[in-house]
């Protein structure tokens, strides 16, 4: 799967997590879940369970505590399919 | 200590029958019931299939939370959000915005349920049971704690007071008025958000229906399936929904300009110790009738200034002990009892959240000056019958200056509240 088609999943996955969807329009690989998309912590567990369903892979919780940006979920997402 | 007198400035309301203040209103006059044929409780094989629940609860959601937070609502956690919110901006007080940093150290919540979040656990449950813990997601707790149904308002509206849960059953929403009309009256706080919320979730209602205190005998006809005080009641019926009061005291109402719905003279809560009669099903009649002279009491009026009852009246058999309590405890005779009635009649029995429901109801009377009429006891049960000219069947035009309302619990617990009109 090409990284733009996953960077695109990843997006539409963080969506009901976004203080603000319109922020989504803007985001890159550096965007930072927590600081510039204003995601509550606690729901990162949730974002990692509806990766682990979208792209059929298992995240340990050391892996998932590294994800920060975007472009760090894309990178774990394309090491795992 | 210098009491400080308590007023209510705002009213929030999603019940059965209609959702914001007005359209309650319309629908207590006009005696609109919330019962519906509910299919999936004939799906799952319930003896009683109608119940109330608010319509477009969904639609309605959406115009009240982000959806950050939305979609990590359970029912009776909207249900709370919603009728804070409107109780609030109903009062005249702004949302903060979420960016605004400023809490508001003065105003509180205590926003009680009966069972709270069982929809929640009817997920967690079989995750659980299957091995699969670590798939629940993060919102389970938050929204099985018994404080879900208040937590989240103190982040909706910046609330720095106390924000609590009660819990005492069918008195709950009752009993979180009086707990705020304290907080207030002793100057701990100047607002506080009170009342109560109850999700509609069939985990909540299975066990009313197989202790066979529902209601089974009207699923055809589901408006006449709540009968409070009627010969024919068979049992209540379950409705889900939440009634919030934003009690404020009276020096702040004024100092804004507030507008006032009423004022709270006073309350009593108290238990029957499961003794005489008592259970933790049934109540004890004594402790009742203690309860309601402790509310006069400590509200400084006589038993002869009761104009209106609201009961607890949920038709089944304790209606006609409930009319036999507030006769002996207000002193008087079946001929010239105050007007008296069933607000469960239009929109069914809310459990944790009745009791707010109905002091909504009780202050829009107060306050507009009249009684709404208690549907389905045109045939009223023998015991009752010596009351009738008390009873209010269609919906009275009337100011009066003082209603009491009472709620009684599983666990033998009793809540009454006196109200009365605000002159200035």
């Amino acid at each position: 799967m090409e990284e733009k088609v996953i960077f695109e999943k990843v997006l539409e996955i963080l969506k009901p997590y976004v203080r603000e969807a319109e922020d989504l329009k803007t985001a890159t690989e550096e965007t930072d879940i927590l600081n510039d998309l204003k995601v509550n912590s606690s729901r990162l567990v949730d974002i990692i369970l509806a990766i682990e369903d979208e792209f059929d892979i298992e995240v340990s919780d050391d892996e998932a505590d590294e994800v920060q940006t975007i472009g760090d979920t894309v990178s774990l997402i394309t090491g795992k399919i | 200590m210098n009491h400080r007198r308590v007023v209510v400035t705002g009213l929030g309301i999603i019940a059965p029958n209609a959702h914001g203040i007005q359209d309650f209103e319309k629908a207590l006059r006009e005696g609109k019931s919330g019962i519906r044929f509910l299919p999936h409780l004939e799906k799952l094989k319930f003896g009683c299939r109608v119940g109330g629940i608010p319509d477009n609860l969904d639609q309605i959601s959406e115009e009240y939370f982000p959806a950050d937070i939305l979609h990590v609502l359970n029912e009776s956690m909207r249900y709370a959000g919603i009728a804070a919110i409107d109780a609030w901006t109903d009062a005249g007080m702004q949302i903060p915005l979420p960016d605004d940093d400023r809490v508001n150290w003065d105003s509180g919540a205590i926003v009680g349920t009966g069972i709270g979040g069982a929809d929640t656990l009817g997920i967690i449950i079989p995750k659980v049971n299957e091995g699969r813990a670590r798939r629940l997601g993060s919102a389970v707790v938050e929204q099985t704690m018994s404080s879900s149904v208040s937590a989240r308002l103190s982040g909706l509206l910046a609330l720095g007071n106390q924000v609590t849960t009660n819990s005492s059953a069918c008195s709950t929403g009752t009993e979180a008025v009086i707990m705020g009309y304290e907080r207030i009256r002793e100057g701990k706080a100047d607002k506080m958000l009170c009342g109560g919320a109850e999700g509609s979730s069939p985990y909540i209602w299975a066990g009313f229906d197989a202790m066979r205190v529902l209601n089974t005998g009207k699923n055809e006809v589901p408006e006449q399936a709540s009968r409070p005080m009627s010969a024919t009641a068979g049992g209540f019926i379950p409705g889900a929904g939440a009634g919030i009061l934003l009690l404020e005291s009276l020096d702040s109402a004024q100092q804004r300009g507030a507008r006032i719905y009423g004022e709270i003279l006073g309350g009593a809560v108290n238990s029957g110790g499961q003794r005489n009669g008592g259970s933790m099903s049934a109540p004890n009649g004594e402790g009742v009738q203690r309860c309601i002279r402790a509310a006069l009491h400590h509200a400084g009026i006589g038993p002869g200034d009761v104009d209106v009852i609201n009961g607890h009246l949920t038709a089944t058999m304790a209606d006609p002990l409930e009319l036999a309590n507030w006769a002996a405890a207000l002193e008087r005779t079946p001929v010239d009892l105050p007007y008296i009635h069933s607000t469960k009649s239009l929109v069914g029995h809310c459990l944790g959240a009745a009791g707010g429901i109905e002091c909504v109801a009780s202050l829009l009377e107060v306050h507009k000056g009249f009684i709404h009429g208690s549907i389905n006891c045109e045939d009223l049960h023998e015991k009752i019958l010596p009351y009738e000219k008390r009873v209010v069947h269609d919906t009275i035009e009337k100011d009066f200056n003082i209603l009491i309302k009472a709620s009684f619990g599983f666990g033998d617990v009793n809540s009454c509240v006196v109200f009365q009109k605000y002159e200035g």
